[in-house]
């Protein structure tokens, strides 16, 4: 798949998309809705108005951050499924230092960086277990999801309680330490340009930079990347670590810039729709892109659509899969074409 | 062979005759318009070389590929094959190329698995057995029944292969390249055996792109190249000369040796008592390499070569001993080091270790050389750099198309292979373990590339040639060791002749421990 020509790709994605498409009509018109209410009311909450295409933002940032730490993890041939757990480690590492400090800009800033810090050591476990005992990251990288999840849910009932003790939450984060608002009083925070800069750097390290030649060269073929000399394992290393710190950002992004509190589900899966995105954007961060905004906006549609056309949100979950699956076929397929052509 | 072939079917119709058959896979004509006429009592060769379309037409034979256009005709009556079913009922029996059998299952059981559920569905050993030797005799082939599969050589296996094929009353035998995975004795063996089948009546297609081979076994000879016949000649009519220009197209220059490089050279790779990592326990090795010499190692495919190979290139660690490289310990150091120590490695799987297929001609030759420092500034690659480079090797090379931006895995092997050879010899190694280096190539390109080697070796580069083709090794190699169940045994220096290469490959020399355990297995 990654072999084939952009142009080529991009129509792949857009047939996939079309084709779950049309399969969702058919299944609202079973269900006994209109397609066309479910549509337009999907679009509308999407798109509609200044305040969904708002929503429709925030629901890209965290979905950006994963796919682009899952993106990295998969150009280096490493089954990175742990951008959940990185996702909930950085909001974990963003609430502890945010909390920690005396409030302001610096705060903010450090909280980030902790954030990320804390997700580039949850990718760097799997990462350390795969390169140093051959464990597998498919299964480091899961596992560590729940030991992230169930490490926020000690921590909001324990260290990080909000001090009335009345909910399993933080306390908020003062305001001053928070990401700032892009437009005074809007919702939309410094973060979302951050992760399109973040898009623009992976580009750059991918296309432009030795270290990224040798990790796209490893991700393709390991073996002959060790016979001309160039060590997997420093490629997935790093791709686990950093891909690990881009979802640990977004985690203390979405806590810094939305949230403003760790709660237990913190994440609505966001690490790992960042799967389907990274995959929809075929693994290009300019696509990736494009995807984490179609996810972000189906999320945000899908409430709409619950509410103002009584249609269950969780056709929206179903669509998102049926995508997942489509997009791992069509991955799989091409891999049996490729080993047939091999023999 | 017209001696051993009996008279044809009083009615005179060939057992076999496909016509006009065509087949296009997208762009490429694999097969045009391609005749080809078996009498009952004849071995009759396909020749051509990888990609001239000979299995292509096996296949559409088999019922296996759809042709085109095309009709087949089976003593003198039209068929339609629409499938391996169909065609084993008109009495075609196959021998892949690669063979297919259930390894942990028996002899007897890969033959009963083959021709159905037995009767009543129960599978009585010693009547299975007994009936698999008997059908076996009928061929006027020995076979063991009771052995695993795991267990024979791949010259018993392909044996085994002939019976199956024949089971079904097959008539017409086709026999896919079926001496490549075989020693010369082996093959000696396999020739007795077609020539005793085809003394009993049956027609046999025989394929290859060896032409001594094919002289030496055929009555007929039908060439093919690039999907079109280059004409049918009788063996006792034509030459190797001739049949490698209907095969290739036109004459071939030979191969230049060049002058030896000036002895007393030092020796340059060095392997004392090395220990591989193997499942079976293996003796240690010992051998050198000198400046300016092309040391062969000999042997069928599995011999224990790709471990030595893996070993070398830093891709498998040495259980023991030591490899030095230019007097450099360098056996723990990683692929890199090695490179950076002067060695240079064409691995035997070129599409698995060899290169990356999804990524451009350009990148490819630079997997070793982006590290330059003129291929960089600071943590970015210069792709102006990586352009010009590509430029450069695909013209010295003459590699086709030369496009430095094509993705790699879209050029022929041959193609790739030299891509191989440029990126490795551009980093001006000292010492070069090449294995296999012209497998799947054609005739001119592996021609070139054995031509590049000797320029090497020319030039003072050691070299080691490990290699299943044992044409290829007596051509090219100054001295020859030959590996035979993970050991290796040094041709005496006056020995290194054809005969004694080839019986050293099927194990006279070595150790009886190692003997012993050929003839078991
Ligand atoms: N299934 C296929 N799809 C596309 N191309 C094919 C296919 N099978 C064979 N070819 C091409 O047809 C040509 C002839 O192949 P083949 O018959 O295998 O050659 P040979 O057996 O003489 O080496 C080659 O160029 C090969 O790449
Ligand atoms: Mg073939």
């Amino acid at each position: 798949m990654r072999g084939a020509p952009l142009s080529g790709r991009l129509r792949a994605a857009f047939v996939d998309v079309a084709v779950v498409v049309a399969g969702l009509a058919l299944l609202v018109a079973a269900c006994g809705h209109s397609p066309r209410e479910a549509f337009s009311s999907l679009l509308g909450g999407a798109f509609g108005s200044i305040g969904s295409i708002v929503i429709s933002l925030l629901k890209t940032g965290p979905l950006l951050w994963t796919g682009l730490g899952v993106t990295l993890a998969f150009r280096a041939g490493v089954w990175n499924i742990g951008a959940e757990g990185q996702f909930y480690a950085g909001a974990l590492g963003a609430a502890a230092t945010a909390l920690a400090l005396p409030p302001g800009p610096f705060a903010a800033l450090t909280a980030l960086a902790a954030g990320a810090l804390a997700g580039a050591l949850w990718g760097f476990l799997p990462a350390a277990l795969k390169v140093r005992w051959g464990v597998s990251e498919v299964l480091g990288t899961i596992m560590l999801n729940f030991v992230a999840l169930e490490l926020v849910s000690w921590a909001v009932h324990g260290p990080l309680q909000e001090s009335s003790r009345f909910y399993p939450q933080s306390e908020r984060i003062a305001e001053s330490s928070q990401l700032a608002p892009l437009l005074e009083g809007g919702r939309l925070h410094w973060g979302i340009p951050l992760a399109l800069l973040a898009a623009a750097a992976l580009h750059v390290f991918l296309t432009y930079t030795s270290a990224g030649f040798r990790l796209r060269a490893a991700g393709f073929n390991p073996r002959a990347a060790r016979l001309a000399g160039i060590a997997p394992e420093t490629s997935w290393l790093l791709a686990l670590c950093v891909g690990g710190g881009l979802a640990g950002a977004g985690g203390a992004s979405e806590l810094l810039g939305v949230t403003h509190r760790l709660y237990e589900r913190f994440s609505a899966g966001y690490g790992y729709t960042a799967i389907a995105v990274a995959l929809l954007g075929g693994l290009e961060p300019a696509a990736v892109v494009l995807a984490a905004l179609f996810f972000g906006a189906l999320e945000a549609g899908s409430g709409t659509m619950q509410r103002v056309a009584g249609i269950p949100s969780v056709l929206v979950t179903l669509l998102q899969g049926a995508i997942l699956v489509l997009l791992v076929a069509r991955r799989s397929s091409s891999d049996v074409a490729a080993a047939r052509r091999a023999l | 062979m017209e001696s051993t072939a009996p008279a044809s079917p009083p009615d005179g119709a060939p057992a076999l005759s496909m016509r006009g058959v065509s087949k296009r896979f997208g762009e490429l004509a694999a097969l045009a318009d391609v005749g080809l006429e078996v009498k009952s009592g004849e071995i009759h060769a396909l020749l051509g070389e990888n990609g001239a379309g000979k299995t292509t037409l096996m296949n559409v034979l088999y019922g296996l590929v759809k042709p085109d256009a095309g009709r087949i005709e089976i003593d003198g009556r039209p068929v339609a094959l629409d499938g391996p079913r169909a065609a084993r009922a008109a009495g075609i029996g196959m021998v892949h190329q690669h063979l297919a059998l259930v390894e942990p299952f028996t002899v007897a059981e890969n033959l009963v698995l083959d021709r159905g559920p037995a009767r009543g569905g129960l599978y009585r050993r010693a009547v299975e057995e007994a009936w698999a030797r008997e059908l076996a005799a009928g061929f006027g082939l020995a076979l063991e029944p009771d052995r695993r599969v795991a267990e024979l050589s791949l010259g018993e296996r392909q044996r085994v292969e002939i019976v199956k094929a024949l089971t079904s009353g097959a008539r017409i035998l086709v026999l896919d390249e079926p001496t490549t995975v075989l020693t010369p004795p082996e093959v000696r063996d396999l020739f007795v055996a077609l020539r005793e089948l085809a003394a009993r009546g049956r027609a046999v297609v025989f394929i290859s792109h060896k032409l001594s081979e094919v002289l030496d076994i055929c009555g007929r000879i039908t060439v093919l190249r690039q999907g079109v016949v280059q004409g049918t000649v009788a063996a006792a009519a034509t030459d190797e000369q001739d049949l490698a220009r209907r095969m290739v197209g036109h004459s071939l220059g030979g191969l230049s040796r060049g002058p030896r490089f000036p002895v007393g050279q030092a020796r340059l790779l060095e392997v004392v008592e090395l220990g591989v990592d193997s499942a079976a326990p293996r003796p240690a090795m010992n051998f050198h390499v000198s400046e300016g010499e092309i040391v062969g190692i000999a042997g069928v495919e599995g011999n224990g070569q790709l471990e030595i190979c893996e070993t070398l290139s830093g891709m498998r660690p040495a259980r023991s001993g030591t490899v030095r490289l230019g007097g450099r310990d360098l056996t723990r150091a990683s692929p890199l080091e090695r490179a950076r120590a002067g060695l240079g490695v064409i691995p035997e799987d070129r599409t698995q270790s060899g290169v990356v297929l999804e990524m451009s001609v350009a990148d490819n030759l630079a997997l070793r050389a982006h590290r330059r420092p003129a291929f960089r500034r600071g943590p970015f690659r210069l792709q102006s750099v990586f352009d010009a480079n590509a430029r450069e090797l695909v013209a010295k090379f003459e590699v086709r198309p030369p496009d430095p931006d094509r993705a790699i895995g879209t050029l022929s092997g041959g193609n790739q292979q030299k891509l191989l050879l440029a990126r490795e010899l551009s980093e001006r190694p000292t010492a070069l373990v090449a294995a296999n280096p012209t497998r799947g190539l054609d005739v001119a390109a592996t021609e070139a590339l054995q031509n590049r080697l000797l320029q090497a070796r020319a030039a003072g580069m050691a070299i080691l040639l490990v290699s299943t083709d044992l044409d290829e090794v007596l051509a090219l190699s100054d001295r020859i060791l030959v590996a035979f169940r993970g050991q290796l045994a040094e041709v005496p220096a006056e020995q290194l002749d054809r005969e004694t290469v080839g019986l050293m490959m099927g194990g006279v020399g070595f150790p009886a421990a190692a003997r012993e355990e050929a003839i078991r297995l």
